[in-house]
């Protein structure tokens, strides 16, 4: 890349054997031409060389890694090619934890997000110490993850939790927990969902306060109830915040570890996620890969087939909701 | 010694969340210049080296010793994967379990040759198959020396078999079941009178027991013959472990329970299970768990199936240290004969020294915590008699795969006929 550093010249190149007519650039000059045209980027440059130390770089050595039989306790390193993306294509345990982290992440997301809606809809409202309560909804996501987990893990306990002992008192047989697909899928969404749900009803309840108190009055002039406010103002006017809580949920869900690793109680290897990997997730099974069984180069390979899987379902999320939010 | 003492998960989940970070923060090479040595000693469990270390410093002033702990090996073993992978971080002397010391058995330039420290006369002070695991194939180089064996017994509760009127004299027990079989059919009896209590904390236990018991006294192999082919569904020695620890499945005398898991911890706080197969660092982890619960009520018999040992490690020097032959003598001091007395005082670790099992401070221990059951003299038996069995590099990936299948089947999501099948899948893909 050249850059003309004669500043301004209007008329064209002199033409040779006539030397001197062209004013050298002056050291100053070009320093403060540099300036100009360099600082913006000097300006923006530690983002993006923090993200390609720690963003890219690894992005890329664990692609490499990922074309390899490598592993780290015995030492192997030989190149392979595609084939470990060969074997996880028909790999019924990878396809198996991918079931269990979009289950996992549905049942833990929509009613997330639906339940922060309306939180968010009644602390907008005015009521009596409105801030106890806003900050109330995001104690939850101060608490530690694995304490979450682990308080949660023996509330779901099968023989001795709480949850069991509840519906016990109602008459209704003890849930195994932790044994089954669905109820464990059950369990750790309701940790998800404790978590997340005050985080996003705060995002959304700041989106709320923007919206112009006018749409509502004008709506309540013309007889609209408090409902169809709601449903006819404050939801489509939320649209990009849906948009923006909905692509970090997906993002965050399809990354689930620690809830599904500390519920994982009754197996030796708590990467496992239940004895028949009922709730074991493709983080798990990444992990379990690279470190617990020695195949460093798999777990590569899975992760990356989770970073395509979190940008296609990203995009997804992202054109669902732009449909469904109609045309403006 | 495996993964003993489990401190709840949240230490598990620290540790997987930052081990990445803290692995890679420990490369000081702790010299200072004047001729002072710092070493780093990474463990898991409870070696039982506290005292130890203070005897080393004692006689050596110029060393100091540093311990890293983690309370079980399914934290430890990523951690040692990373620091041995990076060339950096690791310890100046680290311990390696039998589980995963053959993994580390495939790259041993990795480790100092121990051979080049003084290790060739240390030979006569380890049973013969203990040192030979921590010898390379090509007989070249020493890898690791030998610490402890998992020699075999089985914890009873004297007030649950008092309760379901069996004899609870621990010689009385022994006799009630040479056999896993007996073993079965006392449990039956003992099951058709309690309704609370059940026989034995789950399947998975009995069948890390039974398989090294059937491997050690056939073939010497379990799941992996010795040129590292997975043998699993031939190998007639593993196919009837297989079919013993299901029939307690199948006669519903299990608690569905695996070791050092939560709900395992939880059950001994209460009258959960009557039984447990016991090898010697196991003591440690019922006291922690059972607690004053259970002081004065578990009690050490014989183990059903004659001899056996489960678990062990051994010691060994990574080549990236800047101290080989100072940790070399630190391996060489805690593995000694009174280094191993040393270990078994503070933590129940049997030494797999015979001199030291012969050491009275060994021999003639008893436990006042178990009755004070002579636990010197009951381990020290099977020591004695305890076959060797190999394992292959992916035998721990291949266990654990089996076990969930046994897990499951107590949770009535496999069924019984379908397990062996299903154990046989499982393990196929654990060992690719």
């Amino acid at each position: 890349m050249t850059t003309d550093l004669r500043a301004g010249r209007k008329h064209s190149r002199p033409a040779p054997g006539d030397p001197g007519r062209r004013p050298r650039p002056t050291w100053r000059g070009r320093l403060a031409k540099l300036d100009v045209k360099a600082s913006p980027y000097a300006f923006i440059s530690p983002f993006y060389i923090v993200f390609l130390i720690f963003g890219l770089f690894p992005l890329g050595f664990t692609l490499w890694v990922s074309l390899h039989d490598w592993g780290l306790a015995s030492g192997t390193r030989e190149w392979v090619g595609l084939d470990n993306y060969d074997y996880l294509l028909t790999d019924s345990d990878f396809w198996h934890a991918t079931v269990n982290t979009i289950g996992i992440f549905v049942m833990a997301t929509i009613p997330q997000l639906l339940i922060a809606l309306f939180i968010a809809n009644a602390l907008n409202r005015r009521i009596r110490m409105p801030t106890l309560f806003r900050i109330g909804m995001v104690a939850p996501l101060v608490t530690s993850t694995a304490a979450v987990s682990i308080v949660f893990t023996q509330m779901f306990d099968t023989d001795w939790g709480m949850i069991n002992w509840a519906i016990g008192l109602v008459g209704i047989d003890p849930i195994d927990w932790s044994a089954g697909r669905g109820w464990s899928w059950v369990a750790i969404a309701m940790m998800v969902n404790w978590r997340w749900i005050g985080y996003n009803a705060l995002i959304y309840l700041a989106a709320m306060q923007s919206i112009p108190r006018d749409l509502y009055e004008a709506a309540a002039i013309d007889g609209a109830s408090r409902t169809r406010q709601f449903w006819q103002i404050t939801v489509p006017m939320l649209r990009p915040t849906v948009i923006f809580t909905v692509i970090i949920s997906t993002i965050g869900g399809l990354q689930l570890f620690t809830e599904p690793v500390l519920f994982s109680v009754r197996t030796p290897n708590n990467m496992d996620g239940g004895a028949l990997h009922q709730f074991q997730t493709i983080t798990m099974y990444m992990y379990d890969n690279a470190f617990g069984s020695d195949r460093y180069g798999y777990g590569a390979a899975v992760a990356w087939a989770l970073f395509m899987m979190i940008i296609v379902f990203s995009l997804i999320n992202f054109l669902i909701v732009r449909r469904t939010g109609g045309t403006k | 010694m495996r993964a003993s003492m489990r401190r709840g998960l949240s230490t598990a989940v620290a540790a997987l969340l930052v081990g990445g970070l803290a692995a890679a923060c420990g490369g000081d090479d702790g010299s200072s210049g004047d001729g002072k040595v710092e070493l780093t000693v990474d463990v898991f469990g409870e070696p039982g080296y506290e005292e130890l270390y203070k005897q080393y410093e004692a006689s050596h002033p110029n060393v100091t010793i540093k311990q890293r702990k983690v309370s079980s090996l399914d934290d430890f073993k990523p951690r040692i994967q990373q620091w041995m992978a990076t060339g950096s971080g690791a310890g100046d002397v680290v311990m390696l379990e039998e589980g995963i010391l053959p993994l580390y058995m495939q790259q041993p330039d990795k480790f100092v040759n121990l051979f080049d420290h003084g290790g060739k006369e240390l030979e006569q002070n380890f049973v013969s198959w203990k040192w030979q695991a921590g010898v390379t194939p090509d007989g070249k180089q020493l890898v690791g020396l030998g610490t402890d064996v998992g020699a075999l017994a089985m914890c009873y509760r004297t007030d649950l078999f008092d309760k379901a009127g069996l004899p609870t004299e621990r010689d009385k027990v022994s006799e009630l079941w040479p056999t896993w079989d007996d073993y079965l059919k006392v449990g039956q009896d003992f099951q058709s009178k309690m309704k609370d209590s059940k026989w034995l904390d789950g399947p998975t236990a009995v069948w890390r027991v039974t398989v090294l018991q059937q491997a050690g006294a056939g073939p010497g192999h379990s799941y992996f013959d010795k040129s590292n082919e997975l043998v699993f569904s031939t190998n007639p020695a593993v196919k009837s472990s297989f079919d013993t620890a299901l029939k307690f499945e199948q006669n519903k005398l299990t608690a569905d329970m695996s070791i050092f898991t939560p709900p395992w911890q939880t059950a001994l706080k209460r009258d959960t299970f009557a039984t447990v197969p016991c090898p010697s660092w196991m003591l440690g982890g019922i006291k922690e768990f059972s607690g004053d619960y259970g002081k004065g009520k578990w009690d050490v018999a014989a183990v059903p199936g004659g001899s056996g040992y489960w678990g062990g490690s051994w010691l060994a020097v990574p080549k990236q240290t800047d101290h080989a032959k100072e940790a070399a003598e630190l391996a060489k001091f805690l593995t000694s004969p009174e280094g191993q007395v040393g270990a078994f005082k503070a933590a129940n670790v049997f030494p797999s020294s015979p001199q030291a099992a012969k050491d009275p401070a060994v021999a003639e221990a008893k436990d006042e915590y178990f009755n004070n059951a002579p636990v010197g003299e009951i381990f020290g038996e099977m020591v004695a008699k305890a076959q060797p069995v190999y394992l292959g590099p992916k035998n721990e990936d291949v266990r654990q795969a089996v076990e969930n299948v046994l897990i499951s089947v107590g949770q009535g999501k496999v069924d019984a006929g379908e397990a062996w099948n299903k154990a046989v899948e499982e393990a196929e893909k654990a060992a690719r």
